[in-house]
């Protein structure tokens, strides 16, 4: 009870910290909008949001796709990954949900990666909502098969670091700078990215559920 | 759109880093102590969206929204390795835990129990 009242006091000390620090800002910030626009024309994609993330910040996501990388190798080295659940035959409610929803997903998630050039969207989010898909997948008993391809699986995952990284080098053997694209291409070459980034994130991010390496039975 | 005075999602996002912090300090659950890292992460994102809506102009400053999508992204993958390591500490302490019967750690075995299950 002490110890509650004395954490409780210290939250609402850090409550006041947080809300002078929000009071005390600038009423009227510059922010980065005027220098994101000025040359969103040269970047090779319509949406601000994108041109900072793969183009002017592409380091950024270059190594939060290694981040996803190292995050999956961290737990397929703890422990071997529940198998996914078997009972569909009594479930057939899910089974049609399944049947339905899964190609729909997977029509949005390309939908997401290819209108990220041009308005809200991109990489992460079709790959999130792939991901999502996989998960489901994994809940209806649909994934068996997937997930005996080893090989597929772990060409997947390293699919986004590889790509990103050869660009970045190519984009240096070509321009002279890591990750600076070719003036009037960059739009191709952010498409390519993208695509690759979006299998490893879909993939990482379902194989997260499962908790571990899936089993192999080769 | 022009921000209000007083600065309400500023504020609800401090709160709900406040909250987060609070839990993850007083739940032993360590599940929860996850979930609270969560909450105390979406009240980082919400003060980075509010901060970037406050510039001036009719498109909001997209660079924290960027920063925003990566947070996210990492946030997810530390959740993963987070729960895989708290099942795999789990699974350990299930071998690693003393017989029911023994006299000298009578506090321990529902203890180590609780505190993993």
């Amino acid at each position: 009870m002490i110890l509650r009242l004395a954490v409780g006091l210290l939250s609402v000390a850090l409550l006041g910290a947080l809300t002078w620090a929000v009071r005390s800002l600038p009423v009227a910030p510059v922010g980065l909008t005027s220098e994101s626009l000025a040359r969103l024309h040269e970047s090779g994609v319509l949406n601000p949001v994108t041109a900072v993330l793969l183009n002017y910040r592409g380091y950024d996501t270059l190594l939060e796709i290694a981040v996803l990388l190292l995050a999956i190798v961290g737990v397929w080295s703890l422990q071997r990954g529940d198998s996914p659940g078997g009972d569909l035959p009594e479930r057939p409610l899910l089974a049609a949900l399944l049947r339905l929803l899964l190609p729909v997903m997977v029509l949005a998630a390309g939908y997401l990666l290819w209108i990220g050039a041009f308005a809200p969207g991109g990489a992460f989010q079709g790959g999130a909502l792939l991901g999502g898909a996989l998960v489901l997948a994994f809940l209806g008993g649909r994934a068996g098969g997937f997930l005996r391809r080893h090989r597929w699986l772990r060409l997947g995952l390293v699919l986004g670091v590889v790509v990103f990284s050869a660009a970045g080098a190519a984009a240096k053997l070509l321009t002279g700078g890591l990750l600076q694209y070719p003036a009037g291409h960059g739009g191709a070459w952010i498409l390519i990215i993208e695509s690759a980034a979006m299998v490893s994130i879909a993939l990482t991010l379902g194989l997260l559920y499962l908790g571990g390496r899936p089993e192999e039975k080769e | 759109m022009p921000h209000a005075d007083p600065p309400i999602y500023l504020l609800a996002g401090a709160a709900l880093f406040v909250i987060g912090f609070y839990s993850l300090l007083i739940q032993p659950h360590p599940l929860r102590r996850i979930m609270a890292l969560n909450i105390m992460g979406s009240g980082v994102f919400l003060v980075f969206i509010a901060l970037a809506n406050r510039t001036p102009g009719p498109v909001a400053d997209p660079v924290p929204h960027a920063m925003v999508l990566t947070g996210i992204v990492v946030s997810v993958c530390a959740t993963g390795l987070a729960l895989a390591l708290t099942n795999r500490f789990g699974e350990v302490l299930d071998e690693k835990a003393p017989p029911a019967e023994s006299p000298a750690s009578g506090k321990t075995p529902p203890e180590a129990a609780e505190n993993h299950r």
